[in-house]
């Protein structure tokens, strides 16, 4: 199995290839404005070392394109909002508990209209089609190119939200249409601003694809393209470009997966220095830590199910203020080859005190020989002040532990901090991200309501459907697990009904000897 | 003799509250998450709710009893409303002929905590500084002025799609418990109810006191020792006397919906100190046993908590999943809930339990 990872970060974009369970050849690239050109010329850096020019089996990309564009306000579409289940939830509607100024930007027009499911299966009231229609045309004279739709109980019973997107498909057929069960559980307001988060990103998530798969051609490259999600798990193209919110944690997630990968070591702390931020989580059993509480994004209130992670203002980019000395939280970003001092600018950045320090060896050192040794150790002692207070947080257990430390800015990084056993670095550990891309694992869910079972048959079923899927779309039968399953009883239907959600997840197979290219 | 010491209510007691209600809902009740949306909404329109002691209330005062009654997963997806329970209270007013002079809550403990300001706002009368459970329960019996043997009718039901019902008359609570809860689960196992008028004397004598401004003190020890980095369920210890149980992961949770309840068990699988140990968790909205073993360790009505080992944040039946990481902790109940009548409408038979209430606390909780 001969996979290529790409991490497309906000400063960076790194590409790996892995093949026979070995980093062949790692690198590292800027970012560009268009994508494209920075996935193309870290793709062009990868494939001129001879041993990595071989046909690949599949490219993996994560990135954090979608969750930047929510948490810096850019790039999002205004949308229509649809809330199917009036007359309850009059007084929340949707956008409700969202920041303003985010509200301000995607909410165009709100329809609240009457439908929706009970608990227990039965229609909460008849489906207003005509106010659907209604709402349609009112999307389509707008202009409007994405709508989000959450019915009450809709992960019970999805056919108000199928019926609303029938009608939107005939009345503005070039209107993209996000169904709130497609992403959530019961919580009718998470699962609905899941939705409007995913509508928002649209237009976004087309162009962004887009631009992947046109790099990957550019570059030479026949292969499927896949993004990986919240889970570690990979998605084929077209789903990421239906459900861009499903690759939120996809880069803090790779980074520690990818840790984990290259040190052998499952149960760590890890801290992924970048340019902009320090992201610190831990690893358990191979996996990131998932965070307990209700996960926001940019301020919006989802229940994705995410890393636990504390991203601090803290990376090789940040700026380094003199009075008082201070490392961070401002960043110079995927400007840093301009702007910072070994580069030729004037910026003084943490990168600069790494050079000076002889941390690191990067652009012109005779730039940074006039820092004094002072504010050099200074800079160096706020930043480690802040990684070891920081790290000792995201701990939850009292003693001391190893520490991965991967990403570009991981020079920051001490060599001793307490309440850690040791400090480990790894080979390719700068593009830890983009090997975990690479490393991604496959998913099979299942879905359904099953009848005249008990629960632990129905689970039994669900797990033996979701695992059939999981092996077709390319996993290791031996190496799979339960990542998720959720049960809600149908009391309205006969038969002890009862709707089971199983997802599993696994290692890819190797392929078999002889098979078919 | 009224209103000598009207405080009014801000954001921040709001929030504040909103924690707070969340741990003492015991797991039921349903998230306070969406109260607070309605009364941040509320407070932004300019509406302001006061807080008064009921021992500020005259004897003939009449004081609206409010509760969201129903499974809290509905909850999740009916979103409260905060004029369905206003509307609810004037129907009482509309059928006995009578003017509230201040609004309560049945329960303090989850959204429960949160509906009578939500009716307040409205109606432009105070809330009073008390409950009839100082925690949350499933049942309408399981209250203070059942224990107190008051009148438990007139009770009134809203739905918003126009369906209001009064349950006239009853011989006891258990008869309104049975009798309510058919029209809540024909409501979608969901209803905005205003549980029989009480007086002010009623109020002093039955009520559990000062429960709001308690809530709103668990909310701000949490909330300040999430801010300066302590952990926030030894703040939660120290502010009521409580005790650790358990710490550990969720592996497992069973639900049902049914008659109008949400039903079902949780294990956790220990870490730390309890690593190789395993608790089991029944509950009926809200968490009544803790098994660790097989054997009961702790019971209603103490208090048990499910919180969240990061923040202290409480975890509801509804929103409990597979994964979570939680500290289990245990609350001292009311005095009027343990004693001996108590024990018969809140004690663990009440629930189908046969065991004998054992308390964790020396002396039964204080009022």
């Amino acid at each position: 199995m001969k996979r290529i990872g790409i991490d497309v970060g906000g400063t960076n974009t790194d590409a790996v290839l892995i093949a026979d369970d070995r980093v062949i050849h790692s690198v590292k690239s800027a970012t560009t404005a268009d994508v494209t050109s920075g996935i193309l010329a870290a793709l062009k850096a990868l494939r001129a070392n001879p041993a990595a020019a071989v046909p690949v089996d599949a490219v993996v990309i994560g990135t954090t394109h979608f969750i930047n564009a929510v948490v810096q306000r850019r790039h999002l579409q205004r949308i229509g909002a649809v809330r199917i289940g009036m007359p309850a939830s009059a007084s929340l509607p949707p956008f409700c508990d969202w920041p303003a100024d985010l509200a301000a930007l995607v909410n165009d027009e709100i329809f609240m209209l009457e439908g929706g499911h009970d608990y227990d299966g039965r229609p909460f009231m008849p489906l207003d089609t005509d106010g659907l229609k209604a709402a349609a045309r009112a999307i389509k004279a707008k202009g409007l190119r994405a709508v989000a739709i959450a019915s009450s109980f809709s992960p019970l019973d999805p056919s108000c939200e199928i019926t609303a997107r029938e009608i939107f498909a005939e009345i503005c057929p070039d209107v993209a249409v996000t169904l709130s069960h497609d992403l959530g559980r019961i919580g009718l307001l998470e699962r609905e601003n899941a939705a409007l988060l995913n509508a928002a990103l649209h237009d976004l998530a087309v162009t962004t694809v887009t631009a992947f798969r046109k790099a990957i051609a550019e570059a030479g490259l026949d292969a499927p393209l896949f993004l990986t999600q919240n889970d570690g798990t990979v998605m084929q193209a077209e789903t990421a470009t239906a459900f861009p919110v499903m690759s939120f944690a996809s880069g803090a997630t790779n980074s520690m997966r990818g840790a984990a990968y290259l040190s052998g070591l499952d149960d760590a702390m890890v801290v992924d220095v970048g340019g902009t931020t320090s992201d610190i989580g831990q690893l358990r059993h191979g996996f990131p830590r998932e965070a307990n509480a209700v996960v926001e994004v940019g301020g919006v209130r989802t229940l994705f199910r995410m890393p636990d992670l504390l991203s601090i203002g803290l990376g090789g980019g940040s700026h380094v203020e003199q009075d008082p000395v201070r490392v961070g939280p401002l960043s110079v970003g995927y400007r840093l080859t301009s702007e910072a001092l070994v580069f030729g600018g004037d910026r003084l950045t943490a990168t600069d005190i790494a050079v000076a320090a002889g941390l690191i060896d990067l652009g012109d050192r005779a730039r940074v020989a006039h820092l004094p040794r002072r504010l050099i150790e200074a800079a160096l002692a706020d930043a480690h002040r802040k990684l070891e207070s920081d790290i000792d947080r995201m701990k939850t257990e009292a003693g001391d532990v190893p520490l991965l430390a991967v990403g570009g800015g991981a020079f920051l990084v001490p060599e001793r901090l307490s309440g850690i056993s040791e400090i480990v670095r790894v080979d390719h550990g700068d593009c830890a991200n983009a090997v975990g891309a690479a490393i991604a694992q496959v998913s099979g869910e299942a879905d359904q309501v099953f009848r005249d079972m008990t629960r632990d048959e129905a689970i039994a079923a669900a797990r033996g459907i979701a695992e059939a899927r999981a092996v077709q779309a390319g996993a290791d039968r031996d190496a799979l697990k339960m990542v998720d399953v959720e049960d809600m009883p149908i009391a309205y239907l006969p038969g002890n009904a009862l709707r089971v959600r199983v997802r599993v997840a696994g290692a890819i197979a190797e392929p078999n000897i002889g098979a078919a290219a | 003799m009224t209103g000598s010491a009207m405080k009014t209510i801000n954001l921040d007691d709001i929030e504040a509250l909103a924690v707070g209600a969340w741990i003492l809902g015991t797991g039921g009740g349903g998230s306070p998450y969406l109260g607070l949306l309605n009364l941040r909404r509320l407070y932004a329109e300019g509406h302001r709710v006061q807080l008064m002691s009921p021992l500020d209330l005259a004897d003939d005062d009449w004081v609206a009893v409010v509760s969201n009654m129903g499974a809290p997963l509905v909850g999740q997806e009916r979103l409260a409303d905060s004029r369905s329970i206003a509307r609810a209270v004037r129907m009482q007013e509309e059928i006995n002929c009578i003017t509230f002079h201040a609004v309560m809550s049945v329960e303090i403990g989850g959204g429960n905590g949160m509906q009578a300001l939500m009716a307040a706002a409205h109606l432009g009368i105070p809330v009073v500084d008390a409950d009839c459970m100082g925690r949350a329960f499933p049942e309408a019996q399981m209250t203070s002025v059942a224990i107190g043997d008051l009148k438990p009718y007139p009770c009134t039901l809203y739905d918003p799609r126009g369906i209001e019902a009064v349950v006239t008359k009853v011989p006891s609570w258990k008869w309104m418990e049975r009798a309510s809860r058919k029209i809540c689960v024909e409501m979608g196992s969901i209803a905005s109810t205003s549980k029989a008028p009480r007086t002010g004397r009623e109020v002093k004598d039955w009520g559990i006191h000062f429960t709001t401004t308690k809530a709103i003190a668990i909310g701000r020890a949490v909330e300040a020792a999430n801010r300066s980095h302590q952990d926030p369920i030894a703040a939660i210890l120290a502010c009521e006397g409580g005790l650790r149980l358990f710490t550990g992961k969720i592996v497992d949770v069973e639900r049902r919906t049914t008659e109008g309840f949400l039903r079902g068990s949780a294990v956790v699988e220990g870490s730390d100190d309890d690593r190789g140990t395993r608790l089991k968790l029944s509950f009926q909205n809200e968490w009544i046993v803790a098994w660790r073993d097989g054997e009961a360790i702790a019971m209603s009505p103490d208090l048990i908590c499910v919180l969240d080992s990061v923040n202290g944040h409480g975890i509801g039946t509804e929103t409990a999943r597979y994964g979570q990481r939680v500290t289990v902790i245990a609350l001292p109940a009311p005095a009027v809930l343990t004693s001996p009548r108590g024990l018969a409408f809140v004690g663990p038979r009440a629930f189908g339990y046969d065991l004998d209430f054992r308390s964790l606390f020396a002396t039964a909780g204080a009022q």
